[in-house]
């Protein structure tokens, strides 16, 4: 409760808590943008969601250390994860496309471990970290301090969530996306090539991680093994804010992001990830319990 | 026709003399080889500790077997290394020390990276009776279970960080300020080691009077403290304490500087192997490291001369500088060699009892056994970095440099950089 005392003294302190929160949010967001894709287009959860994240990072790492700017190694990783999405595709996920999410599950399961185990192989256990070097805004007689990589990660998750968007609207492709997640056979009837749709849209989700862990490498630290915390967080707020609700995922990105900031301050760092997943136990329960309300009434 | 036939049948005798001979020497190098048994993280999530380990097992066994072996009675043995991956899980080791012992009929065991994977094994060779040496697991909790066969050369964890408590209380009283009046933040991986280390803290600082205001434990998969660091900000301790392998020593440096986070005293662990100072530059200046070893500490022994000759043997073989993980690891292989020689015997029983009497200087440092296994003669070591570099700053009867106390706060450092 002393930490509660803090910050009825100190208010300044929410806002950095609530900066920090949103800023790291839109980063869950941006996985989740990319699992949701995923899951509602080909019918499968990926974990190794994660594992696209972490490698994202590590394209900079090692672009960085090329000689090339980190800022604009961000789309050169989102290159590089795309090729390996649609080469994993054509490997593994093909085959598991019409099968029972069980199956889905497992196999990317599977995929997870092995790019973990490869990365480790290939790149070592180190943690590894990318300074972009743009400095630091303080506010507020430097009680706020907001990395400017911070800012520049929540403009870019956000712009790259529009483009998401705007492509899946206008483009060709993505309405070769949307019409195969409303119904894979029509869309077949009529003439789209689902496979590719299928390919190119598991390629996509890859680069959308990849860019996110580019961000996530300049502005925290990577290693080959914190992949599982992306996977988790955006599993749960696609499983919280529904498929196909981007502005909702956003908004649950963000507000996960926020909660964690407060849980681990209050409560201390130990509680913050249980934290949010008791809250995700609170959610789905009090979800549940209001659309049985609702059958009631139907009956 | 005849004289062909013989010539082939004694060419054919000649032929199986050679193999017997072969075979006979085959059995000979065999019999003068002592082989060591260990379990190494070489994949997973200690492959970078573990690769350090096994280094520092093979430098020795190099070196020793370069002077000649070891003399065990009047019999000169070459040692060797058998190895297997525990791929960083406790389970997987237990199960290859038995593989180990068992199977592979290895009678000296070297200990894993890490105090979990310790704890793991420590049961198995207790069972079989085989001597363990270790130089990596250092949770004080492994020399609380009464384990007969178990030695570490090492400091145990809670001492890693008691010598910045102290540190900081000889400091503020030379600026002035009563030990009582000061404040402490921990934030910590929440594993045996980190735990341990944690534990020592409190300790020394209750013994001075201090407060600890923050006390965090990070989830090992975390790879964001920014809410750790805002209570920091908010409460402004004179010192922050973190603990967590590479990865925490690495984003404590990382999300201080990001987040401009003030603390007169920044103490980690790990901070040579996780290479802050290398990696990361001016954000890692004035971070205050504890180390096992050190290369510029005046120890030396037989087999390696001084702790800078084997600093840069180590370097010449392995192409990086040594951590004191390699370091540790590298002595207990030499408290096998002293042992060994001292018992006179290859038998399991009578090396164990040479080790528990161990009284050796290596280039690591003093080793001295206590009654639980635990090495009682050597000392940890602060660092501070300083200009890029890692200077010795504690105990000072080593201490190169004096202690910059308190750390200058980020805007004066950047104004200086200006200058």
């Amino acid at each position: 409760m002393d930490n509660l005392a803090i910050l009825a003294q100190a208010p300044v302190f929410n806002l950095q808590l609530l900066v920090d929160g949103v800023l790291i949010g839109a980063l869950f967001a941006l996985a989740a943008f990319g699992m949701a894709l995923v899951w509602g287009v080909l019918r499968i959860i990926n974990i190794a969601q994660g594992e696209f994240v972490m490698l994202g990072g590590y394209v900079v790492v090692y672009a960085a250390a090329a000689g090339v700017p980190p800022l604009a190694a961000v789309p050169l990783a989102a290159l590089a994860l795309y090729v390996l999405g649609w080469l994993l595709y054509r490997a593994v996920i093909w085959r598991v496309v019409d099968q029972d999410l069980f199956v889905s599950v497992l196999a990317t399961f599977g995929l997870s471990i092995l790019l973990q185990q490869l990365a480790n192989q290939l790149f070592g256990a180190n943690v590894r970290s990318v300074d972009p070097g743009l400095g630091t805004l303080l506010l507020v007689e430097g009680s706020i301090s907001v990395p400017y990589v911070k800012l520049v990660a929540f403009a870019a998750s956000l712009a790259l969530g529009v483009a998401l968007v705007l492509f899946l609207k206008r483009s060709r492709l993505g309405q070769a996306i949307r019409a195969t997640s409303q119904n894979a056979r029509a869309a077949r009837i009529v003439g789209v090539d689902t496979d590719r749709v299928f390919a190119s849209t598991f390629a996509l989700n890859a680069a959308i991680c990849g860019a996110a862990g580019a961000l996530v490498s300049m502005t925290w630290v990577i290693h080959p093994y914190f992949g599982l915390a992306y996977t988790v967080r955006a599993f749960m707020i696609v499983v919280v804010s529904g498929l196909g609700n981007l502005a909702g995922i956003v908004a649950w990105g963000a507000g996960l992001g926020v909660a964690e900031q407060y849980a681990g301050f209050l409560l201390g760092a130990q509680f913050q990830t249980a934290f949010v997943f008791g809250l995700l136990v609170v959610i789905l329960v009090a979800r549940q319990l209001a659309l049985h309300r609702r059958r009631m009434v139907l009956r | 026709m005849h004289v062909q036939r013989n010539a082939s049948r004694s060419l054919m005798v000649a032929g199986l003399c050679a193999a017997a001979a072969m075979a006979a020497s085959a059995v000979q190098a065999q019999e003068d080889t002592i082989t060591l048994g260990a379990a190494v993280s070489i994949t997973g999530k200690y492959s970078t500790n573990g690769k350090n380990t096994l280094d520092g097992y093979q430098m020795a066994v190099k070196r020793i077997n370069e002077m000649g072996g070891v003399k065990v009675g009047t019999t000169t043995y070459k040692l060797a290394i058998k190895y297997y991956d525990d791929e960083s899980t406790s389970a997987r080791g237990a199960q290859l020390m038995e593989r180990l012992i068992a199977q592979d009929h290895v009678a000296f065991v070297l200990g894993p990276y890490s105090s979990g994977l310790t704890k793991a094994i420590a049961p198995v060779t207790e069972k079989y009776r085989i001597p363990m040496v270790e130089g990596n697991g250092a949770d004080r909790d492994l020399f609380t279970q009464g384990y007969h066969y178990l030695f570490a050369v090492l400091n145990t964890s809670d001492y890693y960080l008691r010598e910045a408590v102290n540190l900081l209380a000889e400091q503020a009283e030379r600026i002035g300020k009563k030990p009582s009046d000061l404040r402490i933040a921990i934030a910590i991986e929440n594993d045996n080691f980190s735990l341990d280390v944690r534990n020592g803290v409190m300790e020394d600082a209750a013994k001075h009077g201090m407060k600890v205001v923050i006390d965090d434990k990070l989830p090992p998969e975390l790879n964001d403290m920014s809410s750790t660091l805002t209570k920091v900000k908010a409460l402004r301790p004179d010192m922050l304490v973190v603990s967590g392998h590479d990865k925490g020593a690495t984003l404590a440096v990382r999300q201080t500087s990001d987040q401009k986070v003030h603390v007169p005293m920044l103490a980690l662990t790990h901070c040579d192997s996780a290479q802050v100072a290398e990696k990361l530059g001016a954000a890692a200046e004035y971070a205050v490291c504890a180390s096992q070893w050190d290369r510029s500490l005046n120890y030396s022994d037989r087999w390696f001369g001084s702790a800078n000759d084997y600093a840069q043997r180590f370097e010449k073989e392995f192409g990086y500088a040594a951590p004191y993980q390699s370091a540790e690891s590298t002595a207990s292989v030499l408290v096998y060699a002293d042992a060994l020689a001292r018992a006179g015997s290859v038998d399991p029983q009578k090396v164990r009892d040479a080790i528990a009497k161990t009284d050796l200087m290596t280039f690591y440092g003093p080793v001295k056994f206590d009654d639980t296994g635990k090495n009682i003669a050597k000392s940890m070591v602060l660092y501070q970095v300083q200009g890029g570099a890692y200077k010795v700053v504690a105990p000072s009867r080593w201490a190169q440099s004096r202690l910059v106390f308190p750390a200058p706060r980020w805007e004066e450092r950047e104004s200086a950089k200006r200058n």
